[in-house]
């Protein structure tokens, strides 16, 4: 252990090694505050991608942080509640003389800037009526920076409404240019009047509601979805990649340390078990060893995928299995059988030792600095198997992952439709991983076989 | 007096050679028979798991009731049928749709044949798929992957192959310089598989510069003069064989670097640098010539990679080759066709075992075939 220990601290001396320890450091903090602030189950219900939860989401959404690298800003998306909202004006207009009772006009106004260089992706109004006879009458209008006070709906309101602006018709027809979010924020570009341009300034949304009876009701969501969300943008489901983002850091360290750590040992301990008791147990392994060889382990790993189960718990399983019986176990076993002739296991099978003990107390420990460098090299080879998986479609389907965003993207073609930040987000956390366990791994093993070193 | 002693030792010798002699055939035959059950319990294996145990049979019971109720429906003559007439006739027609794919017999008995037809390369009829000349015939559906598999593995393995052997010999002289640290630096960077390159450059060169194809082996509509096809195709090409190159570039670097650098610090090597040999003669016949058995070894099995093709690779590339087949009849769980690229990679990757002894013995008079020193 003392050996270990030195070992360790020898590190220091390859900056490699440090930078690759400094990145897993982040890691697992990052991964350690995931699984604590954003529970598993709330992830999970997140990932489904339900209409609950994103609804406020536009679609393929570019990372808010993008806008820094642009001249133009594009639009964030924001949501408000009539209710709640403190910026809305609330008037409750003078009633007419020949007006029924209880008949109320209430005027919301609610006014907000855009000063984006591209056009919202959609704007839709939720509404929520409760009455008790007729249902509630809702007009709506918006008056642009330039001054047209356009006339966009009015509306019955019964117990819930939705309002999608791209998606009426009538609007667009009347404002005549290729949507309506187009119509309603463009002013004639004087270089090309063909392409309309963003007028910037202030819109003022008004809704005027008529109630027919005392207690009656009506409350609007106003949502606006930009072309830009949230820390890391949305897929072609509105899900916050956000969540995948985090949550892939302790899936992908968890599969690849569980992988690596019980390919390692397992494969270890069966060479041991093979060498020191030798005769039929070893041939045994070394055949299951030749036989595993044979057998295609990617082509096994997808039917076991597509017949059985894509569970990554299945799939880690596979995976250990397959990986146990291949060349490592022939290096361990090489190695155990310069090992067992030497003379302080002699010493140990005199005093009476058990085989038991002898294996691990004496072969085992002798192995481990061979085993340690073997182990951290393995793990990025794990952690890209899980996203490989995903790219063939056979990744864990509840699972927020990386892999899971690389291929989703792939599928929807996000490279050819130029959304590049979907698959590079996810793409760089899982290099930055890969490379610092390659980082650690490849100094670790020259420190262990100081026939690599340099000088 | 002298002919009564010479007798003895010519017997002794002759005893020694035969000695020799069955030894090499115990061995071989040993060998072979033990490679043979190998692959015959590898291959009965892999039947096993695609066929899920039996499963995928009832699976495909499932599958000819359902297309079989659909045709039926369609045939006029099947409509005007009385309903108990018609119960009969369908049954009859499932049963003789289970015959034609032998569907009929218990699983084990069908494993086992299927085992025997496929050690005897007998590939058979594939279940699902279809080549795209139209034929059935698993043979055919492999052969006509082949060509694309071999001419994409082909030319990356190669490069690989030999550009990262004498990048490393030269780096092996130069211990200590740039290039040499430049490339040990390097060398974590193959922990990223090709498929992930291969995303980042179809994002440079395709997506952002425009100037490469997404994927694909041939444009379309494909070019009619022979000349501009081929051309097509090397461009279609450059893009995954690049991404299948610059993944295992610097980790085979460092490798063949180290280990040649082992070999350079042997004893005999320094003798001869001090006998003042030329560089070329040190590295020819003190370097390369111990390491050969390894470099035949790495080249054999690079061989034997090629032909299971580079299944995400292709797949993310929409290349037309063995890696992508076998992904599809996965998905269509075909048995026939996922066996019969197993057993084509079982026996060549046997054979090669095989070989390879016979060919260390060659190469490194140290190596005796069969003698108990080797595992």
């Amino acid at each position: 252990m003392k050996g270990l220990k030195k070992t360790f601290s020898e590190l220091k001396h390859y900056p490699t090694a440090i930078v690759g320890l400094v990145i897993i450091t982040l890691l697992i903090i990052m991964a350690a505050a995931t699984i604590i602030f954003l529970p598993y189950r709330e992830a999970k219900i997140l990932w489904r991608g339900d209409e609950a939860t994103t609804y406020l989401n536009p679609v393929n959404a570019r990372p808010t942080w993008t806008n820094l690298f642009r001249k133009e800003k594009w639009p964030e998306s924001f949501d408000i509640r009539f209710s709640e909202n403190e910026n809305v004006v609330k008037t409750v207009l003078p009633k007419e003389a020949d007006a029924p009772e209880g008949k109320t006009v209430t005027e919301l106004k609610y006014s907000f800037d855009y000063n984006y260089g591209e056009f919202p992706q959609e704007m839709i109004l939720y509404f929520e009526g409760t009455y008790t006879n007729s249902k509630p009458f809702v007009e709506v209008s918006i008056l642009t920076p330039e001054g047209r006070d356009i006339k966009i709906i009015g509306k019955g309101v019964a117990a819930t409404e939705t309002y999608r602006f791209n998606q009426d018709m009538k609007l667009e027809a009347k404002l005549g240019e290729k949507t309506s979010l187009v119509g309603l924020f463009s002013t004639i570009n004087p270089e090309d009047p063909k392409v309309p341009e963003v007028a910037k300034g202030t819109y003022t949304m008004t809704l005027l509601v008529q109630t027919f009876a005392d207690g009656d009701s009506v409350d609007a969501e106003l949502v606006m979805h930009g072309l830009v969300y949230g820390f890391a943008g949305t897929d072609h489901k509105r899900r916050d990649l956000t969540t995948a983002l985090l949550w892939g850091a302790p899936i992908a360290l968890l599969f690849g340390l569980l992988a690596s750590v019980g390919v390692s040992v397992l494969s270890m301990v069966i060479a041991a078990y093979g060498v020191w008791f030798g005769g039929w147990i070893d041939a045994l392994i070394q055949r299951i060893t030749e036989i595993n060889m044979l057998l295609p382990f990617l082509a096994i790993l997808v039917m076991i995928g597509t017949f059985y189960s894509k569970s990554i718990w299945v799939m880690l399983g596979a995976t250990i299995l397959l990986s146990i019986f291949a060349a490592s176990i022939k290096t361990y076993r090489a190695t155990f059988m310069q090992m067992r002739s030497a003379s302080y296991i002699e010493a140990a099978q005199t005093y009476g030792a058990s085989n038991n003990r002898i294996i691990f107390k004496y072969l085992i420990p002798r192995i481990i600095p061979l085993l340690i460098p073997g182990l951290v090299l393995s793990i990025p080879g794990f952690v890209f198997l899980e996203a490989s998986l995903n790219v063939l479609g056979l990744g864990d389907p509840v699972l927020p992952t990386w892999g899971k965003i690389i291929s989703d993207a792939y599928y929807q073609a996000a490279l050819y439709n130029g959304n590049y930040y979907w698959i590079i987000q996810p793409s760089v956390l899982l290099m930055i991983t890969g490379l610092a366990f390659a980082m650690v791994g490849f100094s670790l093993d020259r420190l262990f076989n100081p026939r690599l070193r340099e000088q | 007096m002298g002919e009564e002693v010479k007798a003895p030792e010519v017997k002794v010798k002759r005893k020694k050679r035969d000695n020799a002699f069955k030894r090499v055939v115990k061995y071989s035959a040993l060998r072979l028979l033990s490679l043979f059950i190998t692959v015959v319990i590898g291959v009965y294996l892999t039947i096993m798991i695609a066929n899920m145990g039996g499963y995928v049979d009832k699976i495909m019971k499932g599958q000819i009731r359902e297309t079989l109720a659909i045709t039926l429906r369609e045939d006029p003559n099947f409509q005007q049928m009385e309903p108990t007439v018609k119960a009969t006739y369908f049954e009859a027609q499932v049963i003789n749709a289970e015959k034609r794919l032998g569907l009929d017999q218990p699983f084990m008995i069908r494993s086992l044949r299927f085992l025997w037809n496929s050690i005897r390369l007998d590939l058979g009829q594939a279940q699902m798929m279809t080549s795209d000349s139209g034929s059935k015939t698993v043979r055919l559906i492999i052969l006509e992957r082949l060509p694309s598999t071999l001419l994409l593995m082909g030319v990356s393995n190669l490069v690989l192959f030999f550009t990262t052997i004498a990048l490393a010999l030269i780096l092996s002289r130069k211990y200590g310089s740039f290039w040499d640290k430049f490339f040990i630096a390097a060398s974590p960077l193959s922990a990223m598989p090709s498929w992930f390159y291969g995303i980042f450059l179809i994002l440079i060169f395709a997506a952002v510069l425009k100037i490469l194809p997404f994927g694909g082996m041939i444009g379309s509509p494909p070019p009619a003069n022979v000349g501009q096809y081929i051309v097509d195709v090397l461009i279609h090409m450059i893009l995954p064989a690049s991404a299948l190159i610059v993944s295992a570039f610097p980790a085979r670097v460092y490798n063949w670097r180290t280990f040649f650098m082992i070999y350079a610090s042997e004893d005999y090597v320094e003798m001869a640098k001090a006998k003042g040999l030329s560089a070329q003669t040190i590295r020819n016949k003190y370097v390369l010539r111990p390491t050969l058995p390894m470099i035949i070894t790495s080249f054999s099995l690079m061989i034997i990679a090629m032909w299971t093709g580079a299944l995400i690779t292709e797949t993310v590339f929409l290349w037309p080759g063995i890696g992508r087949l076998i992904y599809k009849a996965i998905g269509m769980s075909d048995t026939a066709v996922i066996v019969g690229t197993t057993i084509i990679y079982a026996y060549m990757l046997a054979f090669t075992v095989f070989f390879l002894d016979f060919i260390y013995a060659i190469v490194d008079p140290r190596v005796k075939i069969g003698s108990s020193n080797r595992s």
